[in-house]
């Protein structure tokens, strides 16, 4: 953990550049963002659409299954906008475009989430965002200073923990370069997961998300403590304010897959 | 700069040494298509460790789909003219079936529009082939081993987790075959259409995004189409996409048997077949005669 503050500069330089590539065809971002945000919604109608033709699933509504859906959503909007480009390593190691970050002077990792930063990705984001302040709107909490502070923590905290996946899969590409497609298996089904209520899933796969890959702490523990509801596997109720230090533990994992992944790789030479 | 026109359909043959050889031009055009469709196979057969990944992701996607399907028809039972278990099978087909039908990931039609782009299409163009037949040779091909290697293992997991609904009679597999070779075809003249837009647009990406999520959400690959309600489903029901997955799921879990409604599915699916690959045809040649190359 040598230059947080160096790393951060790095990353917001590098970003910074494609952000000003991309807005320079101002039409075409605009329309990339908006079919960005379009194609997350399709998710929501499904649901949506689920909820036209019966009035609860797995025992929740439609407003608590749309909190649920929007602080998922928020927290992954977070990471794949942030790191959404550390999916294409395996890309980089097959075609030996990794070789040049390298030998640059700034940290591999912050390039290869900078490099193509797709600030179209905000569109992904929004939509989740959207979602979350309708739900809040339509469901009746009793808010308490805890629940409040709660919920900018966990969807914070989300972010770093599909961080940790996004990270901890773009270092087994380094052995697996092809293998890419496995990975959205935690990302993206791991997004339409936390999606739905816990109550919808066996208990076996509940268990396997808490506690082999700690998914549920993005959002169901905690947004489940704020719905005022129960874990569907007995687990005591301060594990709902856990996120922060699960995210921590999770990071400090992928951080040594990565090292790990980095020092094992061999450059396709040539 | 140049201008390429394309020669029209029929008039392909094979070259061979620098003329073309009319007796036996049709066995030749179909040994040639063959040869393609060959290399589309084997061409995604090389990479093993990428489809046992997309395997692993299918199946994943097919158990946290189908406990979602299972809470619905909890409490929706008979949603859509399903029972439960025909429900749960929907899914695993869906999983089985998505590769094979490039419900989301459109396959040729990336290379297609990157070769337009950079203007490698001219190379295309200028071979004595018919283009619409080498992409569809190619992409028959590709379906052909993604229908195998990433269908049967999904399946198979779903019919050992879950109560499937899965018929024992073989001729209902091979209309359920039959129709899954339709909703290829469809699928191909879609992304065909699609990639073509890149001639006008030079940056084709975007649409095929677009038109790849669209697609995945009226192929009814995260609700069957059947369950849509109102007029959303209505119509749903009858665009093209309703040729991929819904129809070969319907006849596979007998929603649709017997003579009759079998030939009814086959009829919807040529047609939309038909008038695709047609609109892919006027396309191209508009595209062929008015639009300038890429590159130099």
């Amino acid at each position: 953990m040598a230059d947080v503050g160096g790393s951060v500069r790095v990353y917001g330089l590098i970003a910074a550049m494609w952000i000003r590539s991309t807005l320079v065809y101002r039409t075409s971002f605009a329309a990339a963002v908006l079919t960005n945000f379009l194609v997350t919604a399709l998710d929501f109608v499904v649901i949506w659409m689920m909820f036209s033709q019966a009035t609860s699933i797995g025992g929740y509504s439609f407003a608590e299954t749309a909190f649920l859906y929007g602080t998922a959503s928020v927290s992954f909007g977070i990471t794949a906008l942030l790191l959404g480009s550390v999916d294409d390593l395996g890309l980089r190691v097959r075609d030996g475009s990794l070789d040049a970050f390298l030998v640059r002077p700034a940290p591999v990792l912050v390039q290869v989430a900078a490099d193509r930063f797709g600030l179209r990705r905000l569109g992904r984001f929004l939509q989740g965002a959207l979602v979350l302040g309708w739900s809040l709107t339509r469901l009746d909490l009793d808010w308490t200073l805890a629940k409040l502070l709660l919920l900018p923590v966990m969807l914070l905290s989300g972010a770093a923990i599909f961080g940790a996946v996004y990270v901890a899969g773009a270092a087994f590409q380094f052995w697996a370069q092809d293998a890419a497609e496995a990975q959205s298996a935690f990302t993206f089904g791991g997004l339409t997961l936390l999606q739905y209520p816990p109550t919808v899933f066996a208990r076996d796969f509940v268990i396997g998300v808490t506690f082999v890959v700690p998914l549920a702490f993005v959002n169901w523990l905690p947004a489940l403590y704020v719905l005022g509801r129960p874990y569907p596997v007995g687990l005591p109720w301060w594990l709902a304010f856990t996120p922060p230090l699960v995210a921590a533990g999770s990071c400090a994992l992928a951080g040594l897959a990565w090292r790990a992944g980095v020092r094992s790789y061999r450059s396709t030479g040539s | 700069m140049a201008r390429y026109t394309l020669l029209p359909l029929g008039s392909c043959a094979l070259v061979r040494n620098g003329r073309r050889e009319r007796e036996g031009v049709f066995v030749g055009s179909c040994r040639l298509y063959a040869a393609v469709a060959a290399g589309g196979f084997r061409r995604y057969a090389t990479y093993r460790s990428a489809t046992a990944a997309g395997v692993f992701t299918n199946t994943v996607f097919g158990f946290i789909v189908a406990y979602t399907y299972l809470a619905l028809w909890d409490e929706r039972p008979g949603l859509g003219g399903y029972d439960q278990a025909q429900a749960l099978t929907y899914v695993w087909i869906g999983q089985a079936l998505a590769q094979a039908l490039s419900m989301f990931n459109t396959g040729f039609a990336v290379d297609m529009v990157a070769r337009i782009r950079n203007g490698d299409i001219a190379v295309d163009l200028y071979r004595p082939v018919d283009l619409q037949l080498w992409y569809l040779a190619g992409d028959l091909g590709r379906a052909v081993f993604q229908l195998f290697s990433r269908g049967l293992v999904p399946l198979t997991v779903g019919a050992l987790a879950f109560p499937l609904a899965l018929p024992g009679d073989p001729v209902v597999w091979l209309e359920f075959l039959v129709a899954v070779v339709l909703a290829v075809v469809v699928s191909f003249a879609i992304r065909y259409v699609l990639a073509l837009s890149a001639f006008w647009l030079l940056d084709g990406s975007g649409v095929l995004q677009f038109g790849g999520l669209v697609g995945m959400f009226f192929t009814g690959l995260l609700l069957p189409l059947n369950a849509m309600p109102g007029a959303l489903g209505d119509i749903a029901r009858v665009l093209p996409w309703a040729s991929l997955l819904q129809m070969p799921a319907d006849i596979l879990l007998g929603a649709r048997s017997g003579a009759a409604e079998v030939l009814m599915a086959y009829a919807f699916q040529a047609g939309w077949a038909v008038v695709l690959l047609a609109a892919g045809r006027l396309l191209q040649s508009s595209a062929t005669r008015k639009v300038v190359l890429q590159g130099g």
